[in-house]
């Protein structure tokens, strides 16, 4: 079903944190931007789609100081708005927007962070651009911050913080199918498997609360109202977002899941993990009935990598792209 | 990034020392007086051990070592344990020190990528700890040390959950990112490859809680199941075995962290030198704050007087002493550890270069509270 393509290589190898591959296409003119994170740096690569340019970047977690240690980088993800393209990279001590090439930083928020180390880690995890003009950030106290954000320029700011989760925030994702009539626009997920379901505007409404089953969710999905949700365990689970109603459920990985990702057009659904198996599903939903059918399709495995990201380049899915643990490069695959 | 690996980390890679050490102290032929019996080189090993273990488990550097922090960084990880090394009268040159160090840096990040579930790092720190009890079973001071630590483990690892274990595993693997250093005892057993990377197998047994991969389950909105899929997994997996015990005693399970070295197999690294700008090549100077907990930390590691070569020994973790001096000349200029050579003694160079260090960091505004502690800091450093 897919074949592998010829990888682009990056300056530094992918480090272990959960969706650790950002992809952005920019149709008009011809590009595809990459961003996958080593230690305390983003490895940006700008890739033509007749495969003959390829351009590096590098930006550097925020350091308040030059004396207190590096700052290491939690996620960096592209967030796509109406109005403009964003870059967001969280690490340990704040929040860094720049625009989606990367050239300038636009905002910065600094985390709380205490004088000396407290036993619960401090840092921010889980980027979901949200409907018209929202950015939404977890935090590891299980805070989510919102940003407004306006249709260009910096001034970037802090709308709300919703305060739902006890636990740290590992991902969010907002409703990817473009339909105006789904109810939920976020769904967000913490390290007990908590999932939030959220309506935005100025005061973000939670719509729903579906309890975990104290397994971390590392990764999750929002697509025609069904939350995709991976687990520590290598399960992947459907829920209907507002109702909580579980619609499936896939023993799909022998390893912790480290990325999942819906190409929103025809109803793909990858899946990657620590097993060294990036697995492609199809996902149909039957609204008359409210059922959803999960078909599995294929597996591809990068033998002897655990997989930190697994992205599709494009809505339909016709081509995907994976990194792995001390790989320093991005594998693609293209449909047959 | 997690706050808790400190702990895990030191007690990991030093248990993967101590086996190390007792198999070379074991293997070596010490050169010894005709006059000297067989009993004294086996006493002399019992001490050596005894010596680093009393050291690692010392009550203030313990303390030092759980307190919530960041993780050091490679080189001021490798000043601890080479500090750690020397606690006894067994002496070892610099290339024999950078292989120990490279054998428990990769065999801990291998048991680190191994563990089936993040919490089974905790299984593989017990089966080190039990392996150290082992070590000291006929002396009951350091014994009780030993477990002490086992309690301080327990309290504070037990009550995480899963996504904190794998914080502390994703920490980990990003200090041990782009290490693919070669070590043959791993070749031998197939569970490296020649370029340095592990095997990870697609088979064998799910972790515990894990479902062996391969079915799909749909249901109603009432909740019935209304069909059953399979799917081809691409692997042979079987289900999970029983869980270890986190307890004090108790069958850990895996062999993650059980000593896989013998007198009959001796251990030799090649290096690959394919190690790629990471992290800590590029801000050098040890942060202020980082040079603040390594002095903490070091404060309570009591340090023999190595004044009298005579009553030492030295350790050769190569087979000839050629081969060690060539191992010296020939190592990559990527993999050298640059230690920072702190001193017992007082030594003028010594000090030149801390005072040098702290001064790179001195912050503009801040005038006199930042010189006395600087001040501070090297008084604390002489008097190591």
């Amino acid at each position: 079903m897919y074949h592998k393509e010829k990888s682009i290589q990056t300056k530094n190898s992918a480090s272990a944190l959960y969706n650790n591959l950002g992809v952005l296409r920019i149709a008009p003119r011809r590009l595809t931007y990459f961003a996958v994170v080593h230690a305390n740096v983003v490895n940006m690569v700008s890739a033509s789609w007749d495969g003959l340019d390829y351009s590096h970047r590098q930006l550097q977690s925020k350091e308040p100081n030059v004396a207190t240690s590096t700052s290491l980088v939690t996620q960096a993800a592209f967030c796509v708005l109406p109005s403009r393209d964003l870059l967001v990279v969280t690490s340990q001590k704040g929040i860094q927007i720049y625009e989606s090439d990367g050239s300038i930083m636009v905002y910065w928020h600094a985390l709380e962070t205490p004088d000396t180390p407290t036993d619960k880690a401090v840092f921010a995890r889980g980027i979901s651009a949200v409907w018209e003009s929202y950015i939404c950030v977890g935090v590891s106290s299980g805070s989510i911050l919102v940003f407004d954000v306006p249709s260009k320029g910096s001034n970037i700011t802090l709308s709300e913080v919703l305060e739902e989760h006890t636990e740290s925030i590992t991902d969010m994702a907002s409703e990817c199918s473009g339909s105006q009539e789904c109810i939920a626009d976020l769904v967000s997920a913490d390290d007990g498997g908590n999932l939030c379901v959220w309506k935005s505007g100025e005061e973000f409404q939670l719509l729903n609360k579906i309890h975990g089953f104290d397994m971390s969710c590392s990764s999750v999905k929002l697509w025609k109202g069904t939350v995709v949700a991976g687990y520590g365990t290598g399960q992947i689970r459907l829920y209907e977002a507002v109702t909580g109603i579980l619609h499936a459920e896939v023993n799909a990985h022998a390893r912790w899941i480290y990325s999942l990702d819906i190409a929103p057009f025809s109803g793909l659904l990858l899946s990657a993990a620590e097993d060294s198996l990036v697995r492609v599903w199809h996902l149909n939903l039957t609204p008359e009935s409210n059922s959803v059918e999960v078909a599995h399709l294929h597996n591809e495995c990068v033998t002897d990598t655990q997989i930190c990201g697994a992205k599709f380049c494009d809505s339909d899915g016709y081509a995907f792209a994976v990194t792995g643990y001390d790989l320093s490069e991005i594998i693609r695959y293209t449909q047959s | 990034m997690s706050s808790r690996t400190l702990p895990l980390l030191f007690i990991n890679l030093g248990g993967e020392m101590l086996y190390i050490l007792d198999q070379r102290l074991r293997a070596q032929n010490i050169p010894a007086d005709k006059a000297k019996k067989v009993g004294w080189i086996e006493e002399d090993r019992r001490r050596v051990m005894n010596d680093i273990i009393t050291t690692m488990f010392n009550k203030k550097f313990l303390e030092e070592l759980f307190k919530p922090q960041e993780l050091y960084s490679k080189k001021a990880l490798r000043t601890v344990f080479d500090r750690l090394a020397h606690a006894s009268i067994m002496r070892l040159n610099q290339a024999s020190m950078d292989k120990l160090y490279d054998l428990m840096t990769m065999a801990f990040k291998y048991q680190v990528l191994l563990c089936p579930r993040p919490k089974d790092i905790l299984l593989v720190s017990f089966n080190h700890m039990d392996a150290i009890k082992d070590f000291v079973k006929d002396t009951p001071s350091i014994l009780s040390q030993v477990d002490e630590t086992y309690q301080q483990l327990i309290e504070m690892y037990s009550s995480l959950c899963s996504g904190e274990f794998q914080l502390i595993r994703q920490t980990l693997l990003i200090f041990f990112q782009d290490m693919h250093i070669r070590v043959s005892i791993f070749l031998k057993d197939k569970v490296q490859n020649s370029n340095g990377r592990f095997v990870l197998p697609t088979s064998g047994p799910v972790p515990h809680g894990t479902q062996v991969p391969g079915l799909i389950r749909m249901f109603s909105c009432a909740g019935e199941e209304t069909n059953r899929l399979q799917f081809t997994n691409g692997g042979n997996y079987t289900a999970a075995v029983r869980e270890g015990s986190f307890e004090i005693f108790g069958d850990r399970v895996t062999k993650l962290g059980t000593n896989m070295y013998s007198v009959s197999r001796p251990v030799e690294t090649h290096m690959s030198g394919t190690s790629k700008n990471s992290v800590n090549a590029a801000p050098n100077p040890l942060a202020k704050e980082e040079l603040n907990l390594l002095a903490k930390l070091m404060g309570g590691l009591e340090v023999q007087k190595p004044g009298n070569t005579d009553s030492g020994f030295r350790v050769n973790l190569f087979s000839t002493d050629e081969e060690e001096e060539e191992a010296l000349i020939s190592r990559p200029d990527e993999l050298a550890y640059g230690v920072i050579n702190i001193q017992a003694t007082k030594d003028q160079q010594a000090n030149a270069e801390l005072t040098k260090i702290m001064g790179e960091f001195t912050e503009s505004g801040d005038q006199s509270p930042s010189s006395s502690k600087g001040d501070d800091l090297l008084a604390m450093m002489d008097g190591l």
